[in-house]
């Protein structure tokens, strides 16, 4: 794995999932999932509204409880009902279509509290590892700003900043530019280009083809609660071998070719 | 006949400033002033009243208050947790409690506290105590709802990032919800401290030595011993208008400084 600047290298840990299954009462959303993702690898998870990709992200972290299969990430097992899953959490960082800042907290805060509370830094190591953070993604002179100053594009970078000041092993983007204004979208792809580059571990579920063919190692093209075709980002993307995955990619590439 | 929207708009202010006159030119000549002035503002006969009304009364009046709130916020956040709670007998419980402190005058709980439990138990309670839990009781079945309320207003991604950068359950509730709840319940907390303030004014009926006197008291015992019809009541009322509209304002001072972090 190649890492262009010496600060930037980060410990990865990787993903395994294995015969996955999530449902909501009677609708399964996830039908048997198995996915690997190696330490330093960029996944990418593309497919229609409701095709599960953002349920199977979640369920990473377990912010939804699978009801079927196994998942293993950063060295724990977290579908084991014994596992620590805060201890698991401050290892897996997870960034939200929707930003999530805390409002009540200034930027430098948002990104210094779960090192104060949960990892108990000094306030001075949090400070520091915050401001490296923010300087990462280019926003270190605004620690004192509160997030509903800032713009949407800078408001998800916080966002990363805020994930990565854990120093986690392995990043989830749940839809990270879905919500901007189109001209702040390339800013925070840009950060998670260079997020790429450093070694990071990412799962990130897009709508950007563009950003997966040229980031993505592996390219997992999802529908209906099953994994439909994956492979190398330009093969998926380039020459995608499923019929639903060539019908997807070509609404998505071109959005002014519809069949009526 | 046709008239101009102009010409009807200076109609209808003529009719309404006509009406206004006559209301009060009726009311000017209908009322015996110097049996209103005697009955409500008798105030050069007050004197006796002070300085005790400040001194015991309002300073009671706030006390009261304060230790009823204490013990309503406490009880009332354990309900309000409760009624989220996933074990259903708790929620039965907190829902079945509130309904019921709602639903029946405050005054039968300040009965209750001050005659039935002393007989049924033989509790010997200073009235102070007696107040604070009737008092407390009632408010916190109002507390919990707003609360409830309000902290479910945070929306569920806040708890979800909290959740995710490590932070178990309670932490992610102190830290990150709380905080941003109390911004939403500000303004209805701020109506449930003035009700309160209003209702400690029912202490009375429990019977009290003349150092636990509050407000009501004072000009209840005004209008019999001094000769001034109900002007003793008049300065009560004005009393409690001195504490609760500053606490209006204190709470709206603090609401439009939150503004800025609330969206």
């Amino acid at each position: 794995m190649t890492t262009p600047n010496n600060e930037l290298r980060v410990k990865a840990s990787g993903v395994d999932i294995a015969g996955l299954r999530k449902s909501y009462g009677s609708n399964e959303v996830l039908k048997g999932i198995d996915l690997t993702v190696k330490p330093g690898e960029v996944v990418c998870l593309i497919g229609p509204s409701g095709s599960g990709k953002s349920t199977l992200l979640r369920c990473v972290n377990l912010l939804e409880q699978p009801n079927g299969g196994t998942i293993h990430v950063a060295g724990f097992e977290t579908t084991d009902p014994e596992v620590n899953l805060d201890k698991m959490r401050q290892n897996v960082g997870m960034v939200f279509q929707q930003f999530n800042l805390f409002p009540h907290l200034t930027v430098l805060e948002n990104c210094t509290v779960a090192q104060l509370k949960v990892l108990k830094r000094s306030k001075n190591d949090a400070e520091k590892t915050a401001r490296e953070n923010l300087e990462r993604v280019g926003l270190g002179d605004f620690g004192g700003r509160y997030p509903d100053q800032l713009s949407g594009g800078q408001q998800q970078r916080v966002a990363i900043a805020r994930a990565l000041s854990m120093e986690p092993t392995l990043m989830l983007f749940d839809e990270p530019t879905s919500a901007l204004d189109p001209e702040t979208v390339g800013e925070v792809l840009s950060i998670m280009k260079n997020l790429a580059k450093s070694g990071m571990t990412m799962l990130v579920v897009t709508h950007e083809m563009s950003f997966a063919k040229e980031v993505a190692d592996r390219v997992v093209f999802m529908d209906g609660g099953v994994v439909v075709e994956e492979g190398k980002a330009v093969e998926v993307i380039g020459n995608p071998q499923q019929p639903r995955t060539q019908d997807f990619l070509r609404r998505v590439l071109d959005p002014t070719h519809v069949d009526i | 006949m046709a008239m101009t929207t102009s010409q009807r708009a200076r109609m209808s202010k003529t009719i309404q400033i006509g009406i206004f006159v006559i209301a009060i030119v009726a009311v000017i000549a209908a009322v015996d002033w110097d049996k209103t002035a005697y009955a409500f503002f008798s105030f050069d006969k007050l004197g006796p009243m002070f300085p005790d009304m400040i001194l015991i009364g309002l300073k009671n009046t706030i006390f009261y208050t304060i230790i009823s709130f204490a013990f309503g916020l406490v009880l009332g956040l354990i309900l309000a947790l409760m009624k989220m709670a996933s074990f259903a007998p708790y929620r039965w419980f907190a829902t079945a409690f509130i309904e019921f402190f709602r639903g029946i005058p405050a005054i039968l709980v300040l009965l209750a506290f001050g005659f039935g439990l002393p007989q049924a138990f033989g509790t010997n309670w200073p009235q102070p105590v007696n107040v604070m839990f009737a008092l407390g009781l009632v408010s916190s079945a109002y507390i919990a709802e707003t609360l409830r309320a309000g902290l479910q207003a945070v929306p569920k991604g806040q708890t979800e990032a909290a959740r995710s950068l490590g932070m178990p359950a309670w932490r992610a509730m102190v830290t990150i919800v709380i905080p941003q709840a109390f911004k939403i319940v500000l303004p209805p907390m701020t109506n449930e401290i003035i009700l309160l303030t209003k209702d400690t004014s029912l202490a009375f009926i429990l019977g009290a030595s003349f150092a636990q006197y509050e407000m009501t008291k004072f000009g209840r015992d005004g209008i019999s011993s001094l000769d001034a019809g109900i002007t003793p009541l008049v300065v009560a009322g004005l009393f409690y208008l001195v504490i609760t509209i500053p606490l209006s304002l204190v709470a709206r001072k603090l609401e439009s400084r939150s503004a800025r972090t609330q969206r």
